[in-house]
């Protein structure tokens, strides 16, 4: 069949590759949207993809680690090549990770990048989580990506925490075991959910190749899914920017996808999963050999989760040790239920956070621009709270090594972080709102009086002044961009023809939030242009 | 700042009316200037400089291949069990080092020199994208519901109510099949939680050699850790066993005892307490001789051993079980009954 | 039943057996020897001890009474036996500093061995208790390693971690660190139980349990333990390995990331 194509130039391989996916995938009309794409470049906007990154190299090493593993609690008598387990029973999910790591040619290393990239993939979404809550960029339309994002957080934490029990290591069973009292802690309904997780008794014979599919299937799969839809969204809503000259809510100033950030983003996989590598080979990490096989009557001081469930470990140790018996039959194990209820709330009131904002100031507008913390006093304010509250909770997870390395009471730290744990975010809270608004009054001061230029210039009668230079045009303009809203007010009660407003107590609750967002005295007013006109033109400079 | 291509719905000036603007000065001295010139970089403008940006890219490219080469060599060269000491970090396994130094440098290399590329020869002219709003049209949006509004029509959902309510009834049955399904994950509780291989007569056997313990054995602060007898590693549900049963034996001078009913159930000052811990189930053990507390190396709880392990710090709700111990006719230590308690964590209905 | 016996029929059964029948050999021996020999030890033996006073007079009688009967500042040491006083004074804990943390820690010892012997020699003579052991008695020649390992996890990882890198007590008490510290001493501690650690005596830990923990220890952090993953960031599981992922990890990426999204230099303007 000779058609016109025939008789026009032969187009160049890839062209016809290209012309052959288009007929069916609609390639071009894809592309024409997406490859000159702009992104605009800043480190932190990288942390998002360090956290990308590191969970591909997690799938590519956990796919490896699969090939060697078995998911078997069947109890064997080590006779691989580690000497000091020789002749100890074990399971055979531990028999075969000591096969990975001393039998398994790179079987080590893989063992050690794939747990080396499990810490810093969780590290890496909580910075890119805090940097994204403490510019601003949750905010319309990206809410649901937001959500996304917190998502994948708290199912990397499961996967991590599934994953890192897989070995059936002292380590890790005690870890389980922990999750076992925890659940038997739930009214009611406990001791049936730990029945059917383990499938009886603790340990059982089920817990291994349950978490297996858990661990390798079931979370990575959802995540995998949120990943993807995250990262639909991101070139959907296009990257938020920080402003600054040229760079409006209506715009995205940056480089094109093709070339610029196909080679800087796919260059920096390539040194994320270097470093990774690196690190692997240098650094030992959960050496399971030392730790010897699971058995629930032996433990090891320094009983520790990974970081990520740090922070649960700290709420759990410094819980006092409440329990109540109800009507002689039924206990209410507090000291453990109560933890184990904060922990989702804690995580839940950064999650909504984007939701109570929007809800406070009525807001409906899409945000492309980010905030600088400064900016948003309350906010960052809010958020370096939590971060305290989570730190402090931390710090509780790990107090007998911080006991034994500081040479301090056990005990005295458990009180520090019962106390400091309600105290330290108010503490923190009210710091760091101080220190936004100081900061908001130096930018002020810098637009309306130009920036120090520590000159010291003696003028004719003796006095001495400094030298202040006046700000460039570009940076006036990214000091003084920022919106700032007003406090809300609930207005008059009674309208004009004398009827009564009702007024819920959801609104008035809503206006008190605001005035504790906006009010004066929340927020530092930026300079208006009558300021300058009359600071500029009238005593001309210092 | 122009504003001409998003709808009014969502502009910034539509709220801010609300909010505190300043009235418009004629010139607004902090009115965006736009984006600054594109400025060159060196190598934009000195052939010379592209050119070593080119050098070193390639050459970056090159150790990469090397690197895997090395990688490859590594492998075949280095046994699994070499070990090799290696400042400052120890006597690493050789395999595992060079394995991850040459695999790190390979991709490093690769991605290092895109980003050179990147940033020293591809164009760094700013480039700005326009915005458009997520928020659909109102056309577009009164199209969509018009659609939607015809196809319930016609799909009849509104008018005939009991296909709509039968067919809700039926989604919200079916996955019923799939939870039913679940119930064999695992048995019920019963009271499995509150029995342990402990029983009238049964021998406290030592498990560090695997025999019946004598009280003589058990010195005045000394720990042991005990088993019932008839139990063996190798047994199917040794461990489900020994989570509940595992036992501490400590012995005391009668003196020290506070609690009575603890005096009671020792034997001349040996005390038999449940190594588990009452709080999530860690095996205590951290038994201080001296002060006769014992810390769970988990969670902190401290139990006070004279005085019926009651709980004096830490997060665990209630003491530690004691074991009713006695000395058999042979002259072994042999409990007098089960736990009276469930061993281990607390859980809704241990009562 | 049928595996019981298949581990009975261990290939090392006939040496086991074998160093039984020399050990009881030796011990009969040792029994049987002739008397004069045993004269000539009482005599060196009744020396040691006046020695020994003289020493313990000096430096230890303050605090635990003249004639080691104990006092407010210090136990009895009526039947701690030398291995007590070996191990208390050999690693430096004994004579303590006056005013005394909630430990009193190990350091440099400050009496020569043969002085710690005389002083073990007299303790030893005011009651019976355990005595300083023999070289093959913590030998880990021959030892069981993955046993040691298994009573290692049952009876002192507890306190002294995984590899013995030491952990937390109540109101600011620590288990030490066990690396580096000579088998003889690891032994006493065990027979003896210093200050708040629970004794492992004979009759509950036989001296072959105790010598397959030293040979365990030793395996796993000895001198000459390998760490085949590199830096073993002090042994102490998730906390260290988190702050390193944090530290060196994290940090590494974000100063790449910076790298990557950094301006590149402008050419100079002229």
């Amino acid at each position: 069949m000779s058609t016109a194509t025939d008789t026009k130039r032969k187009a160049p391989a890839g062209e016809r590759v290209a012309d052959w996916a288009d007929g069916r995938l609609g390639i071009y009309s894809l592309a024409k949207a997406n490859m000159r794409k702009i992104f605009p470049d800043h480190w932190s906007f990288m942390l998002g993809e360090v956290a990308l990154y590191t969970f591909i190299i997690i799938i590519l090493t956990g796919v490896y680690l699969t090939l060697f593993f078995h998911p078997s609690m069947n109890e064997v008598e080590y006779a691989g090549s580690y000497v000091p387990m020789q002749g100890v029973l074990m399971s055979e999910a531990y028999a075969s990770t000591l096969d990975i790591s001393f039998d398994v040619r790179g079987g080590l290393l893989i063992r050690q990048i794939h747990h080396w990239a499990a810490l810093i993939f969780l590290a890496a979404m909580f910075v890119h989580m805090m940097r994204v809550f403490f510019t601003g960029a949750f905010r319309k339309p990206r809410e649901i990506n937001w959500l996304f994002g917190f998502l994948l957080f708290v199912l990397g934490m499961f996967t991590g925490f599934t994953g890192y029990s897989l070995p059936d290591d002292l380590l890790s069973g005690t870890g389980v075991r922990f999750t076992q009292g925890a659940i038997l802690s739930v009214p009611v309904v406990g001791t049936y959910i730990s029945m059917f997780l383990f499938g009886g008794e603790f340990p059982g014979t089920d817990m291994i190749a349950r978490f297996y599919s858990i661990h390798i299937l079931l979370l990575p799969g959802i995540m995998l899914g949120l990943v993807v839809a995250h990262l639909i969204l991101v070139f959907y809503h296009k990257h938020t920017q920080f402003g600054g000259a040229g760079k409006t809510n209506k715009n995205v100033v940056g480089m094109p996808l093709l070339p610029v950030y196909m080679a800087k983003a796919g260059g920096f996989f390539f040194l994320v999963f270097g470093i990774i590598a690196a690190i692997a080979a240098i650094a030992s990490i959960n050496p399971i050999w030392a730790l010897g096989p699971y058995r629930p009557d032996m433990v090891s001081t320094g009983a520790q989760p990974d970081w990520y469930m740090g922070f649960a470990e700290g709420l759990i140790r410094f819980m006092p040790g409440w329990e109540i018996v109800l009507w002689d039959s039924y206990t209410l194990n507090l000291g453990v239920f109560i933890p184990l209820v904060i922990f989702p709330l804690f995580l839940t009131a950064i999650a909504v956070y984007p939701f109570i904002e929007s809800w406070i100031t009525k807001d409906k507008r899409e945000h492309h621009i980010l905030d600088r913390p400064r900016n948003a006093p309350t906010r960052t304010a809010f958020g370096a709270a939590w971060i305290a509250a989570y730190f402090i909770m931390l710090i509780g997870g790990g107090n007998d090594l911080w006991a034994t390395h500081f040479s301090l009471s056990i005990n005295s730290i458990t009180w520090f972080v019962r106390i400091f744990f309600i105290a330290g975010p108010i503490l923190v809270f009210i710091a760091t709102k101080r220190i936004c608004l100081g900061l908001q009054r130096r930018d002020r001061d810098k637009v309306l009086h130009g920036r120090e230029t520590g000159i010291i210039k003696r003028l004719p009668h003796g006095e001495f002044i400094e030298v202040h230079e006046p700000l460039s045009p570009e940076e006036l303009h990214r000091l003084t961009a920022h919106e700032q809203y007003t406090a809300g007010e609930i207005g008059p009660l009674v309208d004009e023809n004398g009827v009564k407003r009702k007024v819920s107590m959801l609104e008035k609750f809503r206006v008190k939030l605001s005035k504790g967002y906006y009010a004066e005295g929340n927020q530092i007013p930026k300079a208006t242009a009558e300021e300058y006109e009359e600071i500029t033109s009238g005593h001309g400079h210092h | 700042m122009s504003s001409q291509d998003i709808p009014e719905t969502s502009l910034p000036h539509e709220q801010a009316t609300e909010s505190s603007v300043a009235t418009r000065v004629d010139k607004d001295p902090f009115a965006d200037p736009g984006l600054p010139p594109h400025e060159h970089r060196i190598q934009d403008i000195d052939e010379r400089a592209a050119k070593r940006s080119e050098r070193t890219v390639a050459l970056l490219f090159t150790v990469s291949m090397l690197s895997t080469v090395a990688f490859i060599a590594s492998f075949v060269a280095f046994p699994i069990d070499k070990i090799v000491y290696i400042w400052p970090f120890g006597r690493v396994s050789a395999l595992n080092f060079s394995l991850g130094l040459t695999l790190g440098l390979a991709l490093f290399c690769i991605g290092a020199g895109a980003v050179h590329w990147a940033r020293t020869l591809m164009s760094d002219v700013e480039v700005a994208d326009e915005r458009h709003a997520i928020e659909a049209e109102p056309e577009v949006k009164a199209k969509v519901m018009a659609d939607f509004r015809q196809g319930a029509k016609e799909s009849a959902i509104g008018r005939r109510k009991l296909i709509r309510n039968t067919m809700f009834g039926a989604l919200a049955l079916v996955p019923l099949s799939g939870v039913v399904l679940l119930r064999d994950l695992g048995p019920l509780p019963e009271d499995k939680l509150r029995h342990t291989k402990w029983a009238k007569g049964k021998l406290l056997v030592n498990q560090n050699t695997k025999e019946p313990l004598r009280p003589e054995d058990v010195a005045v602060g000394s720990l042991t850790f005990a088993m019932p007898e008839g139990m063996d590693e190798h047994d199917h549900g040794f461990l489900n066993e020994i989570a509940k049963a595992a036992l501490m034996v400590v012995r005391m001078e009668p003196d020290d005892i506070k609690d009575k009913r603890e005096l009671e159930w020792s034997h001349e000052g040996i005390v038999a307490y449940s190594k588990i811990c009452t709080h999530v189930g860690c095996p205590v053990s951290l038994y201080e001789q001296q002060t006769h507390h014992v810390l769970c190396p988990c969670h902190q709880s401290t139990f006070d051993l004279t005085d019926g392990a009651r709980v004096i710090f830490g997060p665990a709700g209630h003491p530690l079980p004691q074991l009713r111990i006695g000395v058999s006719e042979e002259g072994y230590l042999q409990a007098l009954g089960d736990f009276e308690e469930p061993v281990g964590p607390s859980f809704w209905e241990r009562g | 039943m049928k595996k019981l016996s298949a581990r009975r029929r261990h290939p090392l059964a006939a040496v086991v057996v074998l160093l039984f029948a020399l050990a009881a050999t030796g011990g009969l021996y040792a029994v049987f020897a002739p008397a004069d020999q045993a004269q000539a030890d009482e005599t060196a033996q009744s020396l040691a001890i006046d020695e020994g006073k003289k020493l313990y007079s000096v430096g230890c009688s303050s605090c635990h009474g003249a004639n080691g009967q104990g006092g407010s500042d210090g136990p009895s040491l009526a039947g701690v036996g030398s291995a007590a006083v070996d191990f208390q004074v050999g690693t430096g804990r004994m004579p303590a500093a006056t005013s005394q943390g909630a430990q009193v820690p190990k350091k440099k010892k400050i009496y020569s061995q043969a002085e710690i012997d005389q002083l073990a020699a007299y303790i030893a003579s005011l009651g019976v208790g355990p005595t300083v052991p023999k070289p093959e008695q913590y030998s880990i020649k021959d030892a069981d390693i993955g046993h040691g390992g298994e009573l290692f996890r049952n009876n002192c990882a507890q306190c002294h971690n995984f590899t013995g890198e030491g952990g937390a007590l109540t109101e600011g008490k620590y288990a030490p660190s066990l690396e580096g510290v000579d088998p003889k001493y690891i032994y006493e501690a065990m027979q003896t139980g210093p200050q708040n650690m629970p004794s492992f005596p004979d009759s509950t830990m036989p001296e072959e349990a105790k010598k397959d923990i030293i040979a365990y220890l030793d395996a796993v952090n000895g001198e000459d333990t390998p760490n085949p993953g590199g830096l073993k960031l002090g042994g102490l599981g998730p906390v260290s390995e988190g702050l390193f992922a944090w530290i060196f990890g994290l940090g590494a990426l974000v100063a790449t990331a910076v790298w990557v999204a950094a301006r590149t230099a402008k050419a100079k303007k002229s």
